[in-house]
């Protein structure tokens, strides 16, 4: 029914920044010609280090489905350990892309029988490099969605990280993005 | 300007633009990131209002009563089990005849405990005299809390906006915000004709005994039984007075003009999914799909509930062939408000729609488009004259 709707579900950890990552990528992706951005955290209650989920939706028209995406053509994980407590690709479509931070690289996800595209970057490390505290991982994993899935210039969405973070943490972050976008391979 | 932000922040803006001068509330799941946005804007003098921060909803509804008597635009908001709490209140609030705009964030109603979305709350309160309206995406709530302040005082009844708990309260999407200016052109200071202070001393609702009197001139003062009756008859001048104001709206924001139904795909359909809330947004969708395959099916969101616009529908749903109605609320032991209210209206027209009723997502159990197609096919494939009886439910994703 909204087949040209691309649907992206993040999971990450409660505190990680899931939500304000995906928020970022719906602010740009709005600001890229995609009138039709609807994005959501995981409904009801949050604890820290939790797994949570984000759903965000984007088209070219107008979005009515509201609820949580079942069956996603992408989905994002902050950090590889995830893969412990969540089916992080339950649902996902025939072909649908898998983008981890890791650095396992691509043994990290054995696809449970399923054919999946996979783009891997160890975003904890170059976030680190970029000079963010270790563990700050929202912003890179930004850059390699946007390797793995050029929908958005990459230009639109680091603009979009530094307004996010201000003149203080901005630059780092952005930094964050840049490189972990330089450095995403596809497995 | 266009925003890509929450609900709850598209009613806090819309509760900013509307001017409001005292907010009273207390924080509850999943209205709470609407009252904090609010106390943030009056804490930085962005919102010139006092907020009163009170330890309970029934607390909240009392100051909102007393500020209104005293000729203050006042708001507040809540959900679930905070406006049950206030339940006394909100007879009292519209016994009163004190304008103000309360937004309800649906949320299900224990037990057992439950934080997630369904429109039991707000239904369950459908008799205490509040107009209640039903937002169906972050636009409507914004420009639906500014009209409502504007009908709530043009005829001193209060009124509930509702939308649904997460799905709306916290999914982002883009809206519009209107120029402050165009607001306060739209929305004037709000002045009470019968304003309580010191300086005029006045005893409002005393006791009032079960026949009606004649006053000290000797004419007839009205006594409970008429206010009450005055109650009904001028809320349902509300549905009229709203379409009224929607076309004003609709001139200085550009947005409106289907303030009380919105159709979907209805000129020539032979059924139709009729809805409150988000639901009914996502039923365009659903419509969309079915169409391609043949099925001549449209969508009726209904925007008010409370006064229940019976000609509206009576005219835009006679002679269909069947109305599928989805609920996000009951009442156990019969079956979905809309569904027995879309009935009674029906009830004695010539051509009368077969009608079946759905009940989901309570406690916020998950549904999708597929529930309401597969709910739509079973409908329209039952037998001509098989209709659903009045106490019939289709309950959809039990056991999930």
């Amino acid at each position: 029914m909204r087949d040209k709707t691309i649907q992206i579900r993040w999971h990450g950890r409660g505190g990680q920044g899931a939500i304000t990552a995906a928020k970022i990528f719906a602010h740009a992706a709005f600001g890229a010609d995609y009138p039709g951005v609807v994005m959501a955290p995981s409904f009801g209650t949050e604890r820290r280090g939790a797994p949570v989920e984000v759903s965000l939706k984007i088209s070219k028209a107008r979005i009515n489905d509201l609820c949580p995406i079942e069956n996603p053509d992408v989905v994002v994980v902050l950090d590889d350990s995830i893969l412990r407590d969540a089916d992080v690709c339950k649902g996902i479509k025939p072909e649908g892309l898998l983008v981890i931070n890791t650095a396992r690289g691509k043994d990290v996800y054995e696809g449970n029988g399923k054919e999946l595209r996979l783009a891997t970057a160890d975003v904890t490390r170059l976030a680190e490099e970029a000079g963010l505290k270790r563990g700050i991982v929202n912003t890179g994993i930004i850059g390699a969605l946007a390797k793995a899935l050029p929908i958005v210039p990459l230009q639109t969405l680091l603009d979009a990280i530094a307004t996010e973070f201000g003149k203080a943490r901005g630059p780092a972050n952005v930094e964050a993005a840049r490189l972990s976008h330089e450095h995403t391979r596809m497995e | 300007m266009q925003v890509f932000d929450s609900g709850n922040v598209a009613a806090a803006t819309s509760v900013k633009l509307a001017r409001v001068q005292v907010v009273a509330a207390y924080p509850i799941t999943p209205q709470t990131p609407l009252t904090e946005k609010l106390s943030q804007y009056v804490d930085s003098q962005v919102m010139d209002a006092e907020y009163v921060a009170v330890e309970s909803e029934h607390s909240a509804m009392a100051v909102c009563i007393g500020a209104s008597s005293a000729g203050a635009r006042a708001f507040t908001a809540t959900s679930s089990h905070g406006l049950l709490y206030m339940a006394e209140q909100l007879h009292w609030t519209a016994g009163a005849r004190l304008p103000m705009v309360m937004c309800v964030v649906n949320r299900a109603v224990g037990a057992p405990f439950s934080i997630w979305n369904d429109q039991q709350d707000s239904i369950s309160q459908r008799d205490c005299g509040w107009i209640q309206l039903y937002a169906s995406d972050h636009q409507e709530i914004l420009d639906t809390v500014i009209k409502a302040y504007r009908l709530s005082e043009r005829i001193c009844i209060p009124v509930m906006v509702c939308y649904d708990g997460y799905y709306l309260s916290h999914t982002y999407m883009p809206y519009r915000v209107p120029e402050q200016s165009a607001v306060d052109a739209f929305l004037p200071p709000y002045t009470y004709r019968h304003t309580l202070g010191p300086e005029k001393p006045t005893s409002l609702n005393t006791v009032t005994l079960p026949g009606g009197r004649t006053d000290i001139h000797g004419n007839f003062a009205p006594g409970y039984m008429e206010l009450r009756e005055s109650l009904d008859s001028e809320m349902k001048k509300a549905v009229a007075i709203y379409s009224e104001i929607d076309a004003e709206y609709l001139d200085i924001a550009g947005r409106g003009g289907d303030p009380i139904v919105q159709c979907y795909l209805c000129d020539d359909a032979e059924y139709v999914a009729v809805a409150l809330g988000s639901m009914g947004r996502q039923l365009h969708d659903v419509a969309d799909g079915l169409r391609e395959e043949g099925i001549k099916i449209g969508v009726l969101s209904l925007a008010m509930f409370r006064p229940f616009p019976a000609d509206i529908l009576r005219a835009q749903l006679s002679g269909r062939k069947a109305l599928i109605v989805f609920e996000k609320a009951f009442s156990p032991g019969q079956s979905g408000a809309l569904r027995s209210e879309l009935q009674a209206a029906l009830y004695g027209e010539a051509s009368q729609p077969e009608l079946f009723n759905y009940i989901l997502g309570l406690g916020g159990r998950s549904y999708s488009s597929v529930d309401f197609r597969s709910s739509i096919i079973e409908s329209i494939q039952r037998k001509p004259g098989e209709t659903g009886r009045c106490e019939e439910i289709g309950w959809i994703g039990l056991g999930r």
